[in-house]
């Protein structure tokens, strides 16, 4: 091969997978990957990053080779992708996204049949198994249906599936998703492990906070190949230029948008109480006080991975919400809270899904669900925009009772899902068109909204391309508009930014914040630490219950140490799950 | 404002079923196959039979009845044959259904007045054929047996049949099947299509999306139920050209009557497709869950078997068969012209029927909702 390709490896003998100018289309759409060259090296963890559409789950398909590139060549431990497939499959373990798991098997049935599909010799499955369930602490669970495992033991137990037989180079394709911080944490000191024995690992991940852990990473985008390198090669970009404001005065989201729109800076974001931000290359630090206006303290601070990222892309998207400008304002009625949570209780037969969840949420804020998948925050969430009936409690949007002006309560409220939840054959224009209907909209008014949410988003080029077609951050605007166009004075997000690229979710939120600050109240379920930044206040849910409630500094601040004065969100989420635990065994 | 989210709604659900392929193929391909098979390939009549001839007699008579046999249109092939044996294996391969074989004193027995037999060996295992072919040939060999001596001097004490059709003079199968067919065109698509609606929606994430919507439960039923039964009413009318024009097959009765209870016919379908879709997780299942609706429905209508021939246990069953109400009325309103009592005291049940699904669609929704 005589391709150059631009390696920092500085070992070359540790080289377990090398792309070549690997290219891949489907059919009519975009292309899926551009000349995408790299390498994959033995004894580390590659981080295969890039937001959802990016092109990960397609080279890691190519690298296994189960599907052929358009262009360019791949070589895995020495064989061709196109030539020699089935001896490359012998060397490696991969763990598909939607774990390939039989969930209705038991732990051990899955890996017996694993055991067999990979024909592991009879004699070494009593050792392997023993091994494998002891490194996953699956143990206690092998008469357990898998389908019945909470999401970290499923991506655990997969793992176990793919290590049955010692491979080379292990591919794990968004192996943390759907896993809570701890187990995704167990998780990822398992894989660290696993490369001391000189496996080679690629980790595909959309979070950018796991990038930032890996040895090394390929950064996709849009089918680009954006960087590769150490992480820090990266972040080293924006070193010096990052910085947190703290001790604001009035509403930090009113001094975000007004920072967003000053000259010199690249991209802000809410953290807590503070505002962090990374001003350009060339803006001066006598500049920072003029930026910071009317904040007490500048402070800078260690740059991430996700700041070099935006700063990559060519900063964010600004600060102002064209969508909030056009809201109307929504006056305090006398403090009256907007969504209300009175001891919300649900039980599904004998399991307690939720139990006694309590808590308002009054104009103008933002308020979250943190916790887990499985933990309760979805059917809190869901009893109270009225998809489920509370076996207790009651719930309560606008002053309307769900259970008894159901009707009513959901005029109030937009409605956003985690999945895109649209109509996919329908157009742009059919599906703005059905959302302003079912929620009473017609004639002028109709026409109104609908041709403002167009002007807004941008949606016109597009008005008759079916809804599944439109770019993934396009999807994302039309989800919003639909939700908002009835003007709702309750808006509830679930999961709203999950896989999505950074400048799409800094956008969504620069229009979630403007539509706060004109009174509109949201309530937000993410698992995703830096979403719950942007809270106003916090329920952490755990097991069916609310752990703990506070406002993201509060929370913070809760677990701090000496060893650890300034933990993040995740630490925090950590700390008081443990805490949970330690007391549910006392 | 419950018409404008009504309105939106209905809308919706039939840009949903136009605009995804897969639906839009359901909505063109099944009713071209049905209407083409039914009325083309599946015919009950018995035409183009093969059948072996094994003449031991050398008479006048027996070529007269292999004349005869030969020039009838219902025959396709008509091979000879000397060989018991040949008979055996031509029955056995099905490449004849039926075999004569003609006694070797045949002529001689007609000629001396004395009674003559002949022997057909049938294949059995078509049993509905081999009844209606041995019909057939009975019926040469009798018309024969009046031109024999002793059949001529025997005609005048005979009693003479004359059979005549009514409704349908020419007992043409088609006129019989088509009208059949827009009630099973419209309970096929009626039933699919509701089936399909709620199921798609849980597939693709949108229901949630639907249900936090201000519509009521009631409107989301309503607007579920309206468009798959427009849409049956289109194949109605589309089927019904057909018949008419492509067929040319006689409408007698009245077309009010038959959109009338139409309609309700659909509702009582719909009801049933909304059960269905409300059980189901999947469009997999709902759709497997619509044909096992579909297949002992139309078994039981008397769609292609009359229900006075079922077992008596069997047939109090089909009192709960909406189809079978239908097919009385459709059948009478295109050959009969039946009158407006007949067609009311079939779709009493109908609406009856449709009462109870409907309110059993609605109560599994508002169920499932929790």
């Amino acid at each position: 091969m005589t391709d150059r390709i631009p390696s920092t490896d500085d070992d070359a003998r540790s080289e377990f997978v090398r792309l070549a100018d690997v290219s891949k289309s489907f059919g009519q759409a975009a292309q899926a990957l551009k000349d995408v060259s790299g390498i994959i090296s033995g004894g580390r963890i590659t981080g295969l990053v890039g937001p959802d559409g990016a092109g990960k789950t397609t080279l890691i398909r190519l690298i296994t080779g189960l599907m052929q590139p358009d262009g360019g060549s791949i070589n895995v431990l020495g064989f061709d992708t196109k030539l020699h497939a089935p001896s490359i499959q012998a060397l490696i373990g991969y763990m598909p996204q939607r774990f390939g798991l039989y969930e209705d098997l038991t732990v051990q049935e899955n890996l017996n049949l694993y055991a067999d599909l990979r024909s592991l010799p009879l004699g070494e499955r009593p050792a392997a198994f023993d091994e494998l369930l002891t490194f996953t602490d699956l143990k206690r669970f092998t008469g357990r249906l898998a389908g019945q495992l909470s999401g970290g033991m499923k991506q655990k137990l997969g793992l176990a599936c793919a290590l049955l037989k010692k491979p080379r180079l292990l591919l794990l394709d968004e192996p943390g998703v759907g896993v809570d911080p701890i187990s995704r944490r167990d998780l990822w000191k398992m894989v660290k492990d696993l490369t001391k024995d000189g496996i080679g690992v690629l980790w595909s991940t959309a979070y950018l906070d796991e990038a930032e852990a890996c040895d090394k990473v390929l950064l996709l985008n849009k089918g680009e190949l954006l960087f590769s390198g150490p992480p820090a090669d990266l972040t080293n970009r924006v070193k010096d230029r990052v910085f947190k404001f703290t001790g604001i005065s009035g509403s930090r989201r009113q001094a975000l948008s007004k920072i967003l729109e000053q000259q010199g800076v690249v991209d802000g974001v809410i953290q807590g109480d503070a505002v962090r931000i990374v001003t350009s290359a060339e803006a001066k630090r006598s500049e920072l006080t003029k930026i910071a206006g009317n904040t007490a303290k500048i402070r800078a601070t260690e740059p991430r991975f996700e700041d070099a990222f935006v700063d990559m892309l060519g900063g964010g998207p600004g600060g102002r919400s064209k969508l909030a400008e056009a809201a109307t304002r929504l006056d305090d009625q006398n403090g009256k809270p907007v969504i209300e949570a009175h001891g919300l209780t649900k039980n599904f037969g004998d399991f307690t899904a939720a139990k006694d969840i309590t808590f308002d949420i009054p104009r103008g804020q933002i308020f979250g669900l943190l916790g887990p998948n499985g933990a309760g925050k979805s059917t809190t969430f869901k009893m109270l925009c009225g998809l489920l009936k509370p076996t207790q409690g009651e719930g309560r949007v606008a002053g309307f009772d769900l259970r008894r002006d159901g009707a009513e309560a959901r005029n109030r409220l937009g409605y956003m899902a985690q999945k895109f939840s649209l109509y996919g054959d329908l157009s742009v224009g059919q599906n703005l068109d059905f959302f302003a209907g079912v929620y009473g909209l017609s004639g002028s008014r109709k026409r109104e909204r609908i041709s403002l949410m167009n002007e807004i988003f941008s949606f016109a080029a597009r008005d008759n391309l079916p809804a599944k077609d439109l770019p993934l951050g396009l999807k994302q605007r039309l989800a919003l508009a639909c939700a908002v166009m009835h003007e709702p004075e309750a808006l509830f997000l679930d999961e709203p930014t999950s896989g999505v690229d950074p400048i799409t979710r800094r956008e969504f939120w620069t229009h979630i914040n403007g539509l706060v600050e004109k009174g509109v109240t949201v309530l937000v379920t993410t698992h995703f630490m830096d979403e719950a930044e942007y809270c106003d206040r916090i329920s952490l849910i755990y097991r069916g219950r609310s752990i703990a409630l506070g406002s993201p500094d509060e929370l913070k601040a809760g677990v701090a140490t000496k060893t650890q004065p300034d933990p993040t969100m995740e630490d925090a989420f950590i700390a008081l799950v443990e805490a949970s635990e330690r007391e549910a065994a006392a | 404002m419950w018409w404008t989210r009504l309105k939106a709604l209905i809308i919706k659900e039939l840009l949903a079923v136009l605009r995804d392929p897969k639906s839009r193929m359901i909505l063109i391909v099944p009713p071209i196959v049905q209407l083409l098979v039914f009325s083309y390939a599946a015919t009950l009549e018995v035409r183009n039979v093969d059948v072996m001839i094994l003449n031991r007699d050398s008479g006048h008579w027996s070529e007269e009845l292999i004349t005869r046999i030969e020039g009838s249109p219902t025959f396709r092939t008509v091979s000879h044959t000397q060989d018991q044996s040949r008979i055996h294996d031509a029955i056995s391969n099905q490449t004849v259904i039926a075999a004569l074989e003609i006694g070797p004193s045949f002529s001689r027995d007609i000629e001396a007045g004395l009674p003559a037999t002949i022997q057909i060996i049938l294949d059995g295992r078509k049993s509905n054929a081999s009844q209606i072919v041995a019909g057939y040939l009975s019926q040469i060999a009798g018309r024969l047996s009046l031109e024999t001596p002793s059949g001529m001097k025997t005609q005048s004490a005979m009693i003479n049949v004359m059979p005549r059709n009514w409704f349908n003079p020419n007992l043409d199968f088609q006129w019989f099947m088509v009208p059949n067919l827009i009630a099973s065109i419209a309970m096929l698509i009626g039933l699919i299509v509701t089936a399909l609606s709620i199921a798609r929606e849980r597939e693709l994430g949108t229901f949630d999306q639907l249900i936090v919507s201000p519509l009521r439960t009631h409107e989301i039923v309503i607007g579920k139920l309206i468009p798959p039964m427009l849409i049956g009413v289109f194949h109605m009318t589309v089927y019904l050209l057909a018949a008419i024009f492509l067929f040319q097959i006689p409408f007698r009765g009245s077309l009010i009557y038959l959109y009338g209870s139409g309609i309700i016919y659909l509702a009582a379908i719909v009801g049933i497709g909304l059960f269905i879709s409300a059980l189901s997780k999947t469009q997999q299942q709902a759709i497997l869950g619509a044909f096992l609706f579909i297949v002992p429905a139309i078994l039981l209508s008397g769609f292609a078997t009359p229900i006075e021939n079922m077992p008596q246990w069997l047939q109090p069953i089909t009192i709960i068969n909406p189809l079978r109400y239908f097919l009385v009325i459709i059948k009478g309103l295109f050959l009969k012209d039946i009158g407006s009592l007949e067609v009311l005291h079939q779709t009493i049940p109908l609406a009856l029927i449709a009462g109870v699904t409907l309110s059993a669609a609605a109560w599994l929704f508002r169920r499932r909702l929790e």
